[in-house]
C-alpha cells in the first residue's frame, strides 16, 4: 500500500486503530472461543472414550492412544459431537443440498435442507416479533398516558413474565388450532393449511417479545427529562405534539434495545412452540427427530443453525438501529 | 393539527355509550363490557385520586380480578368448549381436588430440578466471574461471547441433557444450569466492573488488600447487577426445568403432567398445573427481589 489508494484504511494512524481494534475486542474474544473450542474437543474425547474402548474390548483389537483419540472424534453416534463434524453436517445439509426438489411433479421445499427449517422457524418468529413489538409498543403508550393504567397493568405485565409461557406452549398450540373462526377460515380457503400452523407459534412468540418492548418502550417515553418537558409547555403543546415530537423520538435508542432482547426470546418461543407439537418441519422438529433417533450431530447442527439465525438477526436490528440513528441525527 | 379538549365525562360516557350499543344486539357482551368498563372507571377514580399503599395495591388486584370474572364470564354465557379454555372456577376445583399429586409434581419439578439447577448454575457462574474478574483481556473476550450465548436458545439442549444425564431431576437441573450460566455471567461480569474508579484508588490510598476492596467496596457495588441476573434466572430455570420434561421424565413433574393430561385432554388439570408454575415463578421472583431490597436498600434504584 504504497500509493496511498486508501489511506484511511491503511495509513500509519489507521494501522494503530486496527492494532488497537484487535488488542481491544477481536483478540480477546479470540481467544475465549479458542478456549471453548478446546474444552468442547477435549469434553468430546472423554464423553465418547467409553464407546470406542467397548468397542475396542468387544472386537478384540490392538488401538494406540491417538487412534482411540482420532476414532472419539469420528463416531457416528457420539455422545458429543466435536466442532468439525457439527461443522460438516451443517455444511452437508445446507450447501449439499438442494433447497428444492421435485415430488409428485411439484417443486417443493427440501426437508434434507437445513435452511427449508430455518425458514419455516424465522416466519413465525418475525410475524410474532411484529405482533409482540407493536402491542409492546401501544401498552407503553397507554401506560405512560395514563395513571391508571401504569397501576394497574404494570404490576401484571411483570407477573406475566414470571409464568414458564414456554411450559404453556403445548396448551396454546392445542386451543389456537381448535379455534373455530381460524378452521372456518381454513375452510373457506382464505389460509392455508400452512398458514394455519404458523398461527400458534407467532402467538407464543409474540408473547414472550412484548415485555422487553415495553419496558424498554415506557423507559424510553419516560426518558426526556424535566427542563426538556418544560419547554415543550413554554410552547404551549399539547400532549399530542409533546408525545410525536419529544417522547417518541427520545424513546428510539431504548426501542432498538429491546428490540434486540426480545427479538432473540421470539426466535426461543417459536422453537420451543414447535416441540411438544409434533411439527414436521422447522429447527424444533428438527431438534424433536434428532432427540427421538439419538442422532446427536444433527440436534447439535440444528442447535447451531438456531444460533446462527439468532445473530443474523441481531445484527440485522443492529444494522436498522445505526441507519435510523443515524438519520434522526443521534449522535453515538 | 389542534388538540381536542376531552372532558372529564368522555371516557364513562364512551363506556356506556358501548354498552348501550352491545345491548341492542347482544346482551351478552353487554353484561361483560359493563363489568370491564365499571371496573376500569373504579381503577382510574382510584389510581388519580387514592394515594399510599393502600391505593397501590388495590388497583392491580381489583385490575385482576377483573379479568379472572371477565374469564369465567366469558366460558359460562358463551358456552367455550372446555377443551379450549376451561372456567377458571373448574380449575380451582380441580387444585382442589389434586392437591396430593399437585404437591407432588412442585417438588419434583420446582424443588429439585429447578431450584439445585438455580443455585448450582448461578454460583459457578459467580465464581466464575470472580475468577474471570482477574484478568481485563479475558473480561474483554467473555462479555461479547456470553451475551451472545445468552441471546442462544439454549433449552434446545434440553433433549441432549436427557440423553447424558438420564429421565431424573438431574438432567433437568443440568438443563437449568446451561440456561442460567450466561446470563448471570454477563451480569456478575459487569456488577464487577461498576466501581468507579475513585472509590478504587481511595481503597488503594486505605493500602486495602484484594480481598478487602473485593468485600466492601466491589461486591457491594456489584450487586444491583447480581441481583438483575439472579431474577432473569428465576424465570428461565422454571422454564428449563418443565420444558426438559417433555423430552423425558420419571412419572411425576410437572412437564410430565402437563404433556400426559394434553394427551387426554384434561385441560382443567392442565391449567391447574399452570397455575401452579406461575404461583412458583411469581412467589420465586418476589423472594428474589425482597432480598434485594434488603442487601440494596442504598442503591438509588431502590428509593421511593
Amino acid at each position: 500500500m504504497t500509493d496511498g489508494v486508501a489511506p484511511a484504511m491503511f495509513g500509519p494512524k489507521s494501522a494503530a486503530r486496527w492494532v488497537g481494534a484487535v488488542s481491544g475486542a477481536v483478540l480477546p474474544v479470540m481467544a475465549v472461543v479458542a478456549a471453548i473450542v478446546a474444552i468442547w474437543y477435549g469434553g468430546s474425547v472423554m464423553m465418547n472414550r467409553a464407546w470406542t474402548l467397548d468397542q475396542i474390548e468387544r472386537r478384540g483389537l490392538e488401538m494406540t492412544t491417538m487412534e482411540i483419540v482420532a476414532d472419539t472424534m469420528n463416531q457416528e453416534r457420539p455422545v458429543l459431537p466435536t466442532p468439525h463434524q457439527v461443522f460438516n453436517e451443517l455444511w452437508d445439509t445446507t450447501v449439499g443440498e438442494p433447497i428444492m426438489r421435485e415430488r409428485r411433479g411439484e417443486l417443493q421445499g427440501n426437508p434434507r435442507n437445513l435452511f427449508f427449517h430455518a425458514y419455516h422457524t424465522l416466519w413465525p418468529t418475525i410475524l410474532g416479533f411484529a405482533i409482540g413489538s407493536f402491542l409492546g409498543i401501544l401498552l407503553a403508550v397507554g401506560i405512560v398516558h395514563s395513571r391508571a393504567m401504569d397501576m394497574s397493568v404494570m404490576p401484571w405485565a411483570i407477573a406475566s413474565q414470571t409464568i414458564p409461557i414456554l411450559a404453556i406452549a403445548p396448551i396454546i398450540v392445542v386451543v389456537v388450532s381448535n379455534l373455530p373462526a381460524l378452521n372456518n377460515a381454513v375452510d373457506q380457503g382464505w389460509i392455508s393449511d400452512d398458514t394455519k400452523l404458523l398461527v400458534p407459534k407467532a402467538l407464543i412468540s409474540s408473547y414472550l417479545s412484548f415485555f422487553p418492548v415495553v419496558v424498554g418502550m415506557v423507559a424510553g417515553l419516560r426518558s426526556p427529562n424535566a427542563s426538556d418537558l418544560d419547554l415543550m409547555r413554554t410552547y404551549s403543546a399539547s400532549r399530542g405534539q409533546t408525545f410525536w415530537k419529544l417522547r417518541l423520538p427520545a424513546s428510539v435508542p431504548f426501542l432498538f434495545t429491546s428490540f434486540k432482547v426480545s427479538i432473540a426470546a421470539a426466535l426461543v418461543g417459536t422453537i420451543v412452540a414447535e416441540l411438544p407439537t409434533g411439527a414436521r418441519f422447522g429447527l424444533g422438529a428438527r431438534l424433536l427427530t434428532g432427540s427421538y433417533y439419538g442422532q446427536t450431530i444433527q440436534i447439535w447442527s440444528a442447535l447451531f443453525m438456531a444460533a446462527i439465525c439468532a445473530a443474523a438477526l441481531v445484527i440485522l436490528l443492529g444494522a436498522l438501529e445505526r441507519v435510523v440513528l443515524k438519520r434522526m441525527g443521534v449522535r453515538t | 393539527m389542534k388538540a381536542v379538549a376531552f372532558p372529564q365525562w368522555g371516557l364513562p360516557a364512551l363506556g356506556a355509550g358501548l354498552v348501550a350499543l352491545a345491548a341492542v344486539s347482544d346482551t351478552r357482551l353487554a353484561l361483560m363490557l359493563a363489568v370491564w368498563f365499571g371496573a376500569w372507571a373504579l381503577n382510574a377514580a382510584l389510581a388519580n385520586r387514592a394515594r399510599g399503599a393502600g391505593a397501590r395495591l388495590a388497583v392491580p388486584v381489583i385490575f385482576g380480578v377483573t379479568l379472572l370474572v371477565l374469564w369465567e364470564m366469558a366460558v359460562q354465557l358463551y358456552d367455550i368448549s372446555f377443551v379450549i379454555l376451561p372456567a377458571p372456577s373448574a380449575i380451582w376445583a380441580r387444585m382442589i381436588a389434586e392437591t396430593a399429586t399437585l404437591w407432588a409434581d412442585f417438588q419434583q419439578t420446582i424443588l429439585k430440578g429447578a431450584l439445585a439447577g438455580y443455585i448450582i448454575g448461578c454460583g459457578a457462574a459467580f465464581l466464575a466471574a470472580l475468577a474471570v474478574d482477574r484478568s481485563g483481556f479475558l473480561q474483554r473476550g467473555l462479555l461479547p461471547v456470553g451475551n451472545f450465548i445468552a441471546a442462544l436458545p439454549i433449552v434446545g439442549t434440553a433433549p441432549i441433557f436427557v440423553m447424558w444425564f438420564g429421565f431424573g431431576w438431574q438432567s433437568k437441573s443440568a438443563v437449568v444450569v446451561a440456561m442460567v450460566f450466561f446470563p448471570m455471567l454477563v451480569n456478575c461480569v459487569q456488577g464487577m466492573k461498576a466501581s468507579d474508579a475513585m472509590q478504587r484508588d481511595l481503597m488503594r490510598t486505605y493500602a486495602a488488600s484484594y480481598g478487602q476492596t473485593l468485600l466492601k467496596l466491589r461486591l457491594p457495588t456489584a450487586l444491583p447487577f447480581i441481583f438483575n441476573g439472579l431474577k432473569i434466572c428465576t424465570t428461565l430455570a422454571l422454564i428449563g426445568a418443565i420444558v426438559a420434561e417433555f423430552f423425558g421424565s420419571p412419572t411425576v413433574g410437572m412437564g410430565f403432567r402437563i404433556k400426559i393430561e394434553m394427551g387426554r385432554l384434561a385441560m382443567d388439570m392442565v391449567w391447574a398445573e399452570i397455575a401452579v408454575a406461575a404461583l412458583a415463578g411469581s412467589l420465586f421472583y418476589g423472594l428474589v427481589a425482597l432480598i434485594e431490597t434488603r442487601l440494596t436498600f442504598w442503591h438509588p434504584s431502590q428509593r421511593r
